[in-house]
């Protein structure tokens, strides 16, 4: 009888249909919270290109920490102004319930929504919020944010967005690449730079409102700072030789970057604003994937300057060098967490390439990915997760794994082959 | 061993393709030559009667050195233009040598003849760590070039790192074909 009930109900509710990223998540945690989030009502007529909820859910199972209730197991689906019969949400293992309602006004769209805790009885939270049809998509994850924060105790990333490189081959010299911005869970992708030649290493400003990147200008490779508002390109480099591998200073100010304009790779720093160059390392190995430790002192770099590619650390003050890694011969493109207590980067073993993790005090290693040829690794802001590269069939797709290595997701990208992520700063 | 055999062979089979590509381009190019070349031994026999014996040393010598700068010509697009590298190594192979003899005889000899070398990687590794191994391939077959007398300026290298692969198999194989040098004559 319930399900008879329940799906007369599912068929009253408009819930527009979309295609969507499929989730496959590869690995979770043993204990999930167990969420439900309930087709959001249509209080208008005229559907929505969103499902909200259906892109909330995807958000929090795609954290790893959340599972969903499916929507078939379902006994009824209330709105916002709906009394909550707490007793059939724990009969279907639901430990927290999301109600919402999406309205027509005069201003465009009012967005309504409530978190209820089923085993406490009670509503934790409710808002509203005002938006337009091209903004639903932002207000999803502005609630996922809110929800995952609210469970976690941890900032949510779901409004944040991902830059990386799409390149489609039709041949060793006919090939098409693309940078492209998303948001984190891939949807609403936009092109904002497309060449025919190689573009690498995206990396972000700190404030979120320029990228770096090296791309070709005719047949020279550079580095060019483009500010995402204007679309202004400016050139940082185009020396002969390489110019590779940009990272932004933690104010914003600086960039290092790989020059071999000496003859050798090597590491820099450019000033913004003034151009000036100042040459941070010499030696005729390698040096190279430059990235600033959090607090600005400290850059993190790969060298091959002990015979095989590791990463060593330079204070920027005196540009003294300790060597960080020694475990394996390939240790690279190194980046440290938010906290600045651990670095992520890529690690050979058993002639594969994994993505690990590595706490600078205790110096324990720890595997992240059983995948193969995983490189580019990027942490999310709140430090929870790593978005890297991975290949499947000659294939680029993204992955995204928890610092922890217990939860991995596999972002399939729509067509191209994808590569080269680089995860947002906060914009709130 | 096995696979840098195969490899040089799959190059090998590789130049062989540009050259039947290259080859009907040298002998347009060499067409505008033709009157200088040998006249008929009649012609010959009056002419000698006319010049003297000092023009005929000139005109011997010019020749020779033409046959020697078409010959340095003919070697230099005869030989290979792909050089490959073991993993995370840039050092030239000494199989690759005589192939560079013969461009770097070319290019000492002809001052405005000029190449780019693209240095590449394979996929293994991190692709800002590739970019850098590239260009050091690239370098490293420039530096050679050098020794052997070619002016650094007729040199142009770029390195793509893993961007742009020959072989799309992700094998020993096609990773051994992608750690090259691209020799281009512009």
């Amino acid at each position: 009888m319930r399900l008879l009930i329940c799906l007369i109900l599912a068929s009253m509710v408009a819930i527009p249909t979309r295609a969507e990223l499929v989730i496959e998540i590869t690995r979770g945690i043993e204990n999930p919270i167990k969420i439900a989030v309930v087709p959001f009502r249509i209080k208008s007529s005229g559907a929505f290109d969103v499902d909200v909820a259906r892109l909330i859910e995807s958000n929090l199972e795609r954290s790893g920490q959340f599972a969903r209730v499916r929507r078939d197991n379902m006994l009824s689906l209330p709105g916002p102004d709906d009394q909550i019969f707490y007793r059939d949400w724990r009969a279907i293992d639901s430990e927290y319930t999301v109600v919402g309602s999406i309205e027509r006004d005069s201003q465009g769209l009012l967005v309504r929504y409530g978190l209820h805790d089923i085993f406490g009885e009670r509503v934790l939270f409710a808002e509203r919020i005002p938006g337009s049809q091209e903004s639903l998509r932002d207000i999803g994850h502005y609630i996922s944010d809110r929800i995952y924060e609210a469970l976690t105790g941890v900032k949510g990333i779901f409004s944040t967005r991902l830059l990386y490189v799409s390149a489609e081959r039709r041949s060793e010299k006919d090939q098409t690449f693309k940078l492209i911005l998303s948001d984190a869970d891939g949807g609403s992708p936009r092109t904002i730079f497309q060449s025919s030649e190689p573009i690498l290493s995206p990396a972000w400003s700190p404030d979120g409102s320029r990228v770096a990147y090296m791309s070709f200008r005719g047949k020279r490779p550079g580095i060019y700072v483009q500010t995402f508002a204007s679309g202004e390109v400016q050139k940082v480099s185009d020396f002969p030789g390489l110019n590779s591998a940009p990272s932004f200073s933690p104010d914003g100010r600086k960039l290092a970057l790989t020059l071999s304009r000496d003859g050798n790779p090597e590491i820099y720093v450019a000033n913004l604003r003034t151009g000036e160059l100042a040459r941070m390392t010499n030696h005729f190995a390698i040096d190279t994937e430059a990235s600033w430790s959090p607090d600005g002192r400290s850059i993190l770099f790969t060298s091959s300057r002990g015979g095989k590619p590791q990463l060593y650390l330079m204070h920027v003050a005196d540009k003294v060098v300790k060597r960080v890694t020694f475990d394996g011969d390939y240790n690279s493109n190194g980046t440290f967490t938010p906290d600045g207590e651990s670095i992520v980067f890529v690690h050979r073993t058993n002639d594969r390439f994994h993505i690990a993790r590595m706490n600078l005090k205790t110096r324990e290693i720890r595997i992240l990915t059983e995948t193969d040829l995983d490189e580019s690794p990027s942490v999310a802001p709140n430090g929870t997760m790593v978005i890297y590269a991975t290949s499947d069939e000659g294939r680029g797709l993204l992955g995204l794994v928890s610092m922890d290595g217990r939860v991995r997701v596999r972002l399939p990208s729509v067509s191209e082959s994808v590569r080269e992520p680089a995860w947002s700063p906060y914009f709130n | 061993m096995n696979i840098l055999k195969q490899a040089k062979a799959v190059g090998i089979a590789a130049t062989l393709a540009v050259l039947a590509g290259c080859a009907g381009q040298v002998n347009e190019q060499a067409a505008p030559a033709e009157p200088t070349k040998p006249a008929t031994s009649e012609q010959k026999a009056s002419a000698s009667k006319l010049e003297s014996a000092a023009d005929k040393a000139a005109r011997e010598a010019r020749q020779a050195a033409f046959e020697s700068a078409e010959q340095l010509r003919k070697n230099a697009m005869a030989a290979d233009t792909l050089f490959f590298f073991g993993f995370d190594r840039s050092d030239l192979g000494q199989d690759a040598l005589d192939d560079l003899d013969a461009h770097a005889k070319y290019l000492a000899a002809n001052r405005a003849a000029k190449v780019r070398l693209e240095g590449h990687a394979d996929e293994r590794g991190t692709r800002a760590y590739n970019l850098a191994l590239g260009e050091r391939r690239a370098n490293s077959v420039t530096r050679y070039l050098v020794i052997q007398g070619v002016n650094r300026s007729q040199i142009e290298t770029v390195s793509y790192g893993e961007e742009r692969p020959l072989s799309l198999s992700r094998d020993d194989n096609g990773w051994s074909r992608n750690r090259r040098v691209e020799l281009i004559y512009q």
